[in-house]
């Protein structure tokens, strides 16, 4: 064999890739290859969200890449003695990684470089198409810049769904000499991991995204404020931003346009609470993430009480995409008023977990089943949370609902941040209708009384249907409660907890009168 | 090495003043500070008030506010176990009380020999692997009793 000839392979550094152990796979691989004198050079890719074949190692053959997965280090002697160097075959192999038909069927427009590129390299970011948005930005300029992003339809994909192009409006026309963009990156939401995958796989796509919405706004200064649970996408970011200033894309005159924008990272400190936006914007101005009573809305008076454009991870990433190939393009996606494509997180029990990008419009049956492949535990699909903790709670019969705003919204669930959990039939309902409470009870931050005091009766009103006390009329003052913090609520913390709790009661009636009507001993 | 510094007043205003031109600086000075000594120590609160011209209570009340911060020294190392509903579907529930009861300590809870301290979180962003855990921010997924139980002597070692 000729060993003249430098290999390129590539592993995640993707945190659940890390998390398999993909490190030590790196390191296998490394010193396998060197022990037969191969010269290797290892890229670490983010990942490209297959994750039930992480950590998943790409190899650079002539014919394309070539796949194998999900790896070990105790397959590594093996795989390098079959000729992975050169894509041979092993029982790990999967061939190009396209063309499996999870990855296949997807419409990958915003994670298109996700697992493919050196998440930290402007060089192959720009490789890749990077910052072709961004020169059409500065072609078109501030107003036709935001009417792109107002004809492409983009809603806010944070959870609100709030039309992307009218925010960026409404910051454009605010009076000020210092407009700020922030992204929220507080991704807190179970089941949901998109844009921690895009800040550990392409983080100049969102570099590329909030630098077109700060020339769209006029804008100079912006922040991603992160959550501290993700310490690699911390320093995936940092490394990024660096690199960025470095190479000129960043900083005082970004690509020779003469305009600024400098861009910072910032830690949450572990509050859910802080995914909410004035809350966010408490936090990052380093007061306790208390919501603020809207209006002023942030797009006028937001961090340090100037024009703020407040947008997800997923809305800003989405835009560089939408400004390269146009509005039209990206408008052709979806149905209805839920146009472009939703990245689709599943999660929990489930065999083939990961990062689905498509067109809105998908059926959950479709998600879960076809790509999915059931439940990780083989037992039949009792119920899907969709949309994060303050998500509803899905029995089988409305699976077929296709994820859109309004579909979901007349179903009496939300799209949310595009997650989806599944559950198999050994599921709890009451259980989990009584985290719901909790989880809102410790996440509160107090500010309004629905929720402070709400949260914590809903627990102990629900341990008492759970322990039998009267269940009947225990569940008609959680159903009055439930109306109260949904009508009375500042914020989406506690005004849509109900939706969890209630969406449980109506949907699985049978496990909220399991211990029956036991007599009560006087209260 | 030990991970963390002992407190220490001068060298808490050493980092406080690095940070404080800082549009919000308060966070930051924070979580620097309690990556330096482990966690925040109730003598930092007049010297952060005094360098952001803050009130003591609003600084107490930022520190309270968050869950990362803490107010006393925890173990050498830091478990972070997700409870959040992706976890639960895979049988979260019942691995933490066998976590919990192998480390003899509860939630916030420290080892009795100092090791580890265990902090619940809601959601590490592993959901499709579930559970999931960081160890000193090392993450694992799909994880065990065991696989933890490995993690924490390799993290001593």
């Amino acid at each position: 064999m000729s060993t003249a000839m430098s290999i390129t392979l590539y592993v995640p550094r993707d945190a659940v890739a890390l998390g398999l152990g993909a490190n030590r796979v790196a390191r296998a691989l490394f010193s396998g290859a060197e022990r037969r004198g191969l010269d290797v050079s290892i890229v670490r890719t983010g990942s490209r969200g297959l994750f039930w074949l992480e950590p998943m190692v790409e190899v650079a053959t002539p014919e394309g890449r070539v796949a194998y997965g999900p790896v070990t280090p105790a397959d590594v002697d093996a795989l390098l003695d079959a000729g992975l160097a050169e894509g041979g075959e092993h029982p790990l192999r999967l061939g190009d990684p396209e063309k499996i038909p999870f990855l296949a069927r997807q419409q990958r427009l915003t994670f298109h470089r996700c697992g493919v590129i050196d998440p930290v390299s402007v060089d192959d970011y720009k490789a890749h198409g990077g910052y072709r948005g961004l020169e059409a930005a500065l072609r078109l300029g501030p107003e036709g810049t935001v009417g792109e992003v107002r004809e492409s339809g983009l809603r806010g994909r944070g959870g609100a769904g709030f039309p992307a192009g009218i925010k960026w409006n409404t910051v454009m026309l605010a009076q000020s000499h210092h407009k700020y963009v922030v992204c929220n990156a507080d991704e807190g939401d179970s089941g949901t991991f998109a844009d921690r995958m895009m800040m550990e796989g392409d983080p100049f796509n969102l570099i590329e995204g909030m630098t077109i919405a700060a020339v769209a706004v006029g804008a100079t200064r912006g922040y991603i404020y992160l959550r501290s649970e993700y310490p690699q996408a911390f320093a995936t970011l940092k490394e990024a931003i660096a690199n960025g200033i470095a190479a000129g894309v960043l900083g005082d005159d970004v690509m020779g346009s003469g305009k600024s924008f400098h861009l910072e990272v910032r830690l949450g400190a572990g509050a859910y609470i802080c995914g909410e936006e004035t809350s966010l914007l408490e936090s990052l101005e380093g007061k306790r993430g208390i919501v603020r009573a809207k209006p002023p809305i942030p797009a006028l008076k937001g961090f340090l009480g100037q024009p703020t454009l407040v947008n997800n991870v997923m809305t800003f990433t989405a835009t560089p995409w939408i400004l390269e190939h146009g509005a039209k393009a990206y408008a052709d996606y979806g149905m209805g008023r839920s146009l472009g494509t939703l990245p689709i997180q599943l999660a929990g029990n489930v065999k083939h977990g990961g990062l689905i990008e498509t067109a809105f419009g998908i059926t959950l049956r479709e998600v879960i089943e076809g790509y999915g492949g059931g439940t990780f535990s083989g037992r039949p699909v009792r119920a899907v949370q969709v949309g994060g903790p303050l998500g509803a709670y899905f029995p089988d019969h409305l699976l077929d609902t296709p994820l859109d705003y309004e579909a979901m919204a007349a179903k009496k669930g939300l799209v949310g941040h595009g997650g989806i959990v599944v559950f198999d039939d050994t599921v709890d309902m009451a259980k989990q209708a009584r985290f719901a409470f909790e989880f809102c009870a410790t996440e509160s931050c107090g500010k309004c009384t629905p929720c402070r005091i709400g949260a914590t009766r809903g627990v102990e009103t629900m341990d008492k249907v759970i322990a039998g006390i009267s269940p009947e009329k225990n569940l008609t003052v959680i159903a009055d409660l439930c109306e109260v913090m949904t009508d009375g609520s500042l914020c989406a913390m506690g005004g849509l907890t109900p939706m969890p709790v209630m969406s449980a009661i109506t949907h699985f009636p049978e496990d909220f009168s399991r211990a029956g009507d036991l007599p009560v001993a006087a209260e | 090495m030990p991970r963390f510094e002992p407190w220490d007043g001068q060298r808490a205003s050493g980092i406080i003043a690095e940070h404080s031109h800082l549009e919000g600086a308060t966070l930051p000075i924070l979580h620097a500070l309690q990556e330096t000594f482990g966690y925040v120590d109730a003598g930092a609160v007049p010297l952060i008030a005094d360098a952001l011209n803050l009130s003591r209570a609003e600084v107490h009340g930022c520190i309270t506010f968050y869950h990362d911060f803490r107010a006393h020294p925890a173990g050498r190392h830091e478990v972070k176990l997700c409870r959040a509903e992706a976890c639960q579907a895979m049988g979260s529930d019942r691995l933490h009380a066998e976590i919990l009861s192998r480390l003899g300590t509860g939630w916030h809870g420290t080892t009795s020999d100092g090791n580890a301290t265990v902090e619940p979180v809601y959601c590490l962003g592993l959901c499709s692997n579930a559970p999931a855990a960081l160890v000193d921010g090392e993450p694992i997924a799909r994880l065990t009793a065991d696989s933890l139980e490995a993690a924490l002597s390799e993290a001593r070692a």
